[in-house]
């Protein structure tokens, strides 16, 4: 039943594409097949590329190239006195996308926020369960069962969020892809019609891109939605030719098969640079790579060996060797891409002879100790093997004896918090809303000890500091607060920070408009194509 | 490899001197079968002495020189005559020291089957019945699923890495020596020699593995070297897709997973690796057709 | 025949169950846990665990996991990916056409050129045609083909630029899957130039999974006609006068072609290992790259399915080998 409506679409789409002759197309070779089409159910960026970011919309979105949550679906909104209470006024006349599946009978309103919402964290609702396992990863990550109390539509245009406590990240967490909004009408006709996986499978929204067709792990395609309440986007089909494998994608982008390509080999980039018919944009990541040690296990509970084996490693050679230059050495827990960011801070200097004088001033010898590295690539860390591999011959250099081990990917995860756990991990992070609250509190706070927190580190200063910043509104005060909170993360040295990846779109000449968001999305709003 | 099950026993009962002079005259006549040989012969030789000529250690990194291409390119350096990784490790020395893994998987995988394989195929063969019929229902199983991708989640379950590997490998292949090893017993175990050792009063146990196996070895030697072929094959493929040894072993289907990123610009680092995969097959192929053609009478006359 | 049949079948019911059983258990025994990926380097708390474990239905005796499984696929329900969350079966459906293209035309290759060659190196036994033939047949059958297929885009793709890395067609092209092969899809389209598309995205692949068949049929078809070209009856014949077209082309083929086929069938098994490389390789979406990248993923229900499908389809094709050879050769019904 279902794929014959898919192959009724496709078939309409197919003979409307050919009408258009002059279409102007944008291929983006993407990295992987999306896990599906309803953003809320997934975490990773790949679904969320082509799911959330073309299709839909959320009531706040990150002003394209920054971390700054700016209105979107919701015009305007108000936060009570107590900080408990945000009023949101929706944006009115926006229109979902009329397709070959569903054609909307009316705008957007207040019941498609609260169903977006309430079918997440409401067990009873009936669309809770209406995929196997749907476990609404991030609304769950994000902490937002105990923290919110209500959502409440007050008329037809307006909405009211009512939390349990304050939390200053909280609007940052409504810009992200979980918060994106649905139709309310869509899923009441497939509901009626009993086919409630249809809205995982064949999304309608407010996004600029309409869904067209999936062929399962080869290509997506869009069209431009021409309602767009932002104006219709310049080009009229995109397309999505998913391509794994990375040396593939930059073939692809040099015969002219696709215009834009997602993370490139490091080996490739000289290359690409060198090549007049390609551009190649750069921003670093949202992201931490570190090595965590476990600060409750002797001798790593004591500052002065976290310390002088921080001056051991040479960051600069990981990043060469894993990256080929395409990362820098990390000084603080976050990116320098995001606020608070503090500059002030120096590096641990590279010093193996000092590293080696104070290990033996702290009475440290023949240390033996083993270095996690992860079984898979991730974007802060390309080849924790071969990093591992690094710091292993750095230590040798300082008398320490490194033994790395490795673990099947979710053993990893798992073993890894472990509070007697052995050794110094490695791992990293990627920001999910462009909040330092999102590093510093979740991955070194001490309420995350024995999970998030895989340095097992506990400091009360710190964690003072990074609490009161998260029930601070004013972004000048925690700004404040958070740099002071690097500097105690510094003296410390719960991690040893490796490097912040930086992230690279090869693309075509031939486009302009392409802005890289810090937060790593990959979004073709405003993106154009010479003929 | 269907060919192989249709061999027959050797010929019955010379002196082992005389045989082993046959065999290695049908052995010689086959000039592949030589080369084969000798190709081996070097490979074991290289795996032996790697460490005294390999020009660096397998997992030295010089920073200095990564990604250097073979000497005679332009950019190519004397001292790293095949060229270097993206960590600057030699390939050479990592071939050499590949040398010693690939062979040992051959060994080790090999034997692995061959010796299971032959104790469980001369339990079916010999005692039939219902343990015979359970036996047989496994290996249909097992050999009910593509070979690759039964040791491809064989390794997920075990993890990854070379031991686990190979077990995975052994296990895919045993049901050859099984089927081999079942039919031989079963064709000899009508034959005089043997119903006169039984009324001798041998032991059953005896009886198979003293008395019947011996004469049941050609067939079996010839599906070894197969085996051994199919090891390494596999054991690289395994490695190639990430489930294998784990870098930094230099092993060779390890190398091409990591030479991989580098397909389009040091076409060195994914040609040698996949080179040496292949001489080393081919030789040991080649001495497999060679050891049929001695060991096989009925190809040996046409 | 029909007992024969029914022989054949009684002993395939009892080893599906036992590769279910296999596949079944494999699956649990398998380090990785789907709940713990599912949060990636974000921690998921106890309770939470507890909870989706028990929506996915992990927390039941095993033996009750089992029987539920199984009842469900005698009902043609495979379970549902906890990746992607959809049915396996609708995967498998969707992904499947295009692996079977491709080995077909593996398959086809190897036949088209492996037979001739066998064919001609037996004719002209011992001569340097023959020794070329059997030594190229003999590297074909010792390619590492995830090496031969990398070599191959570096050579056809990289430095010619003739042939696309990647894909079953171009990106231009698009119509609504009719058969699901992309070679019938593109003509029944009607849009120019597709088809030359996907030939050319078909080119690679099909030599690099056709590469061992090829190998293998080749050397059969020699074996095969050496022994018939020995024979008493093709003997007299030769001796009758008859040309030797007519003695190669119709009694000695006939009858070498016996082993040959059954060669070709026994290559499914070979094609099944082959597709997960090749397609790993060329990015090509059928169910090898599919079953490798359940493997990483830790997609449980997909790899269980996914091995019991493909073990059913191989014990079918075999079954159906072993009847084509019973009819061929009724000498061997028992």
């Amino acid at each position: 039943m279902l794929k014959k409506l898919a192959f009724a679409a496709t078939l309409m789409a197919a003979t409307a594409l050919s009408g258009v002759a002059s279409a102007k197309t944008l291929v983006y070779c993407s990295e992987g097949s999306p896990e599906g089409f309803d953003p809320a159910l997934y975490t990773a960026g790949t679904t969320f590329d082509a799911s959330s970011r073309p299709v839909y919309n959320r009531l706040l979105e990150f002003e394209p190239g920054t971390t700054n949550p700016v209105p979107a679906l919701a015009e305007s909104y108000e936060v009570s006195d107590d900080g408990l209470q945000y009023t949101f006024k929706l944006r009115p006349g926006v229109k979902f996308q009329t397709t070959e599946f569903f054609t909307p009978t009316r705008d957007l309103n207040a019941d498609d926020v609260v169903f977006s919402f309430e079918r997440q964290f409401k067990a009873d609702h009936p669309w809770h369960q209406y995929v196997a396992g749907a476990a609404w990863e991030y609304f769950n990550g994000m902490g937002f069962p105990d923290l919110i109390a209500s959502i409440e539509k007050v008329d037809d245009m307006t909405v009211k969020f009512t939390l349990k406590q304050k939390e200053a990240p909280f609007i940052a967490n409504l810009g992200m892809d979980f918060a994106s909004i649905m139709s309310k009408e869509y899923a009441d006709k497939l509901e009626a019609e009993g086919k409630k996986e249809q809205l995982n499978q064949m999304p309608v929204g407010t996004g600029p891109f309409a869904f067209v067709a999936y062929q399962q792990d080869a290509v997506i395609r869009y069209k431009a939605n021409a309602d767009y309440w932002g104006g219709k986007e310049k080009i009229d089909d995109l397309v999505f030719a998913i391509t794994t494998d990375a040396a593939v994608r930059l073939q692809k982008l040099k015969a002219g098969e696709c215009h834009v390509m997602p993370y490139p080999n490091a080996a490739d980039v000289e290359g690409m640079k060198a090549d007049s018919n390609l551009k190649v944009m750069e921003q670093e990541g949202l992201n931490i790579a570190y090595l965590a040690f476990n600060t409750k296990q002797a001798p790593f509970d004591r500052t002065e060996v976290r310390k002088a084996l921080a001056q051991a490693v040479n960051k600069q050679a990981i990043v060469d060797a894993v990256f080929q230059g395409l990362a820098t050495p990390a000084t603080n827990p976050i990116p320098p891409t995001m606020w608070s960011y503090n500059k002030a801070i120096e590096d641990d200097k590279y010093d193996p002879a000092a590293a080696k004088a104070a290990l033996e001033a702290a009475g440290v010898k023949d240390l033996s100790m083993k270095i996690w590295a992860m079984p898979v690539a991730r974007p802060y860390m390309l080849n924790a093997r071969r990093a591992a591999e690094l710091i292993q011959s750095d230590f040798a250099a300082v008398g320490v004896n490194v033994e790395i081990v490795s673990y099947e990917w979710a053993e990893y995860l798992k073993l890894s918090k472990a509070e007697d756990r052995d050794g110094a991990v490695m791992l990293g992070w990627t920001g999910d809303n462009g909040d330092p609250d999102n590093f510093l509190h979740t991955l070194l706070g001490c309420a995350a000890v024995g999970g998030n927190n895989r340095a097992q580190w506990c400091n009360e200063e710190f964690d003072k500091i990074v609490n009161a910043a998260k029930v601070t509104v004013d972004q000048g005060e925690r700004t404040k607060l958070y740099e002071e909170a690097q500097v105690v993360f510094k003296r410390e040295a719960p991690w040893i920070t490796l490097d912040h990846s930086l992230v690279v779109m090869p693309m075509s000449a031939k486009v302009s408009g392409y802005v890289m968001s810090p937060l790593g999305h990959h979004s073709f709003s405003g993106v154009d194509i010479a003929e | 490899m269907a060919d192989t099950t249709a061999i027959e026993a050797p010929i019955q009962d010379p002196s082992s001197a005389r045989r082993l002079a046959e065999f290695w005259y049908y052995f010689s006549e086959n000039r592949g079968a030589v080369i084969g040989l000798v190709v081996f012969a070097v490979l074991v030789v290289v795996a032996v002495l790697a460490p005294l000529i390999a020009p660096h250690a397998p997992n030295a990194q010089y920073r200095d020189a990564v990604l250097v291409p073979p000497v005679w390119e332009t950019g190519g350096r004397a001292a790293y005559l095949l060229g270097t990784d993206a960590v600057g490790r030699d390939i050479l020395s990592r071939l050499l020291y590949g040398a010693r893994f690939s062979l040992f998987i051959g060994v080790i995988v090999t034997t692995l089957a061959l010796v299971g394989g032959i104790v469980v195929g001369v339990v079916a063969g010999f005692f039939r019945g219902w343990v015979d019929t359970v036996i047989m229902r496994v290996m249909d199983i097992i050999l009910a699923f593509p070979s690759l991708l039964l040791a491809l989640v064989l390794v997920a379950v075990l993890g990854p890495g070379l031991m686990n590997a190979m077990i995975a490998i052994a296990l895919v292949l045993q049901p050859h020596f099984v089927r081999l090893t079942r039919a031989a017993v079963m064709a000899e175990k009508g034959r005089e020699y043997v119903t006169a050792a039984q009324v001798a009063g041998a032991s059953s146990f005896r009886l198979m593995f003293r008395t019947i196996l011996p004469n049941c070895l050609a067939p079996l030697i010839v599906q070894a070297t197969l085996s051994f072929s199919n090891a390494i094959l596999d054991a690289a493929a395994l490695g190639f897709l990430g489930m294998g040894a784990q870098p930094p072993t230099p092993e060779w289907g390890t190398m091409l997973a990591e030479a991989r990123e580098f397909i389009l610009r040091a076409w060195w680092v994914v040609t040698f690796p996949g080179l040496a995969i292949l001489i080393t097959v081919l030789a040991i192929n080649l001495m497999g057709d060679g050891l049929r053609d001695a060991l096989d009478p009925k190809l040996k006359r046409s | 025949m029909l007992r024969f049949l029914l022989g054949r079948l009684a002993v395939l019911i009892p080893t599906f169950i036992g590769v279910s059983i296999i596949a079944f258990s494999f699956i649990r025994l398998l380090p990785g846990d789907p709940v713990m990926l599912m949060s990636g380097e974000r921690v998921m708390s106890e309770e939470r665990y507890q909870q989706i474990s028990h929506e996915l239905g992990y927390d039941r005796p095993i033996v009750v996991q089992y029987l539920d499984y199984l009842w469900g696929v005698v009902r043609g329900d495979f379970g549902t990916s906890v990746v992607t969350k959809q049915s396996i079966l609708d995967q498998f459906f969707t992904l499947f056409p295009a692996t079977l293209e491709l080995s077909l035309c593996a398959i086809v290759f190897a036949v088209v050129l492996g037979i001739p060659a066998g064919i001609f190196a037996a004719i002209r036994r011992g001569s340097v045609f023959d020794q070329t033939i059997m030594g190229t047949a003999l590297i074909g059958y010792s390619m590492p083909i995830f090496w031969w297929g990398l070599l191959l885009i570096i050579l056809f793709s990289g430095m010619l630029q003739w042939t696309p890395v990647s894909g079953r067609i171009s990106l231009m092209f698009f119509f609504p899957p009719v058969t699901g092969f992309m070679l019938i899809d593109s003509l029944l389209s009607g849009q120019a130039g597709a088809f030359k598309s996907a030939v050319s995205h078909l080119i690679l692949p099909t030599i690099v999974l056709g590469t061992i068949p090829l190998a293998v049929i080749a050397r059969q078809t020699r074996s095969a006609m050496l022994e018939v070209l020995g024979e008493d009856y093709v003997r007299t014949a030769r001796a009758k006068g008859l040309s030797p077209f007519r003695v190669i082309g119709v009694h000695a083929l006939r009858n070498a072609m016996i082993p040959v086929i059954t060669t070709i069938g026994l290559q499914v098994g070979v094609l099944m290992a082959g597709a997960i490389l090749t397609e790993t390789i060329f990015s090509w979406p059928g169910i090898g790259k599919w079953m490798v990248d359940s493997v990483f993923r830790r997609d449980y229900p997909v790899i269980q399915g996914g091995l019991l499908i493909i073990a059913g389809i191989i014990m079918l094709v075999n079954l159906a080998v072993d009847v084509l050879y019973g009819l061929i050769n009724p000498r061997i019904r028992h």
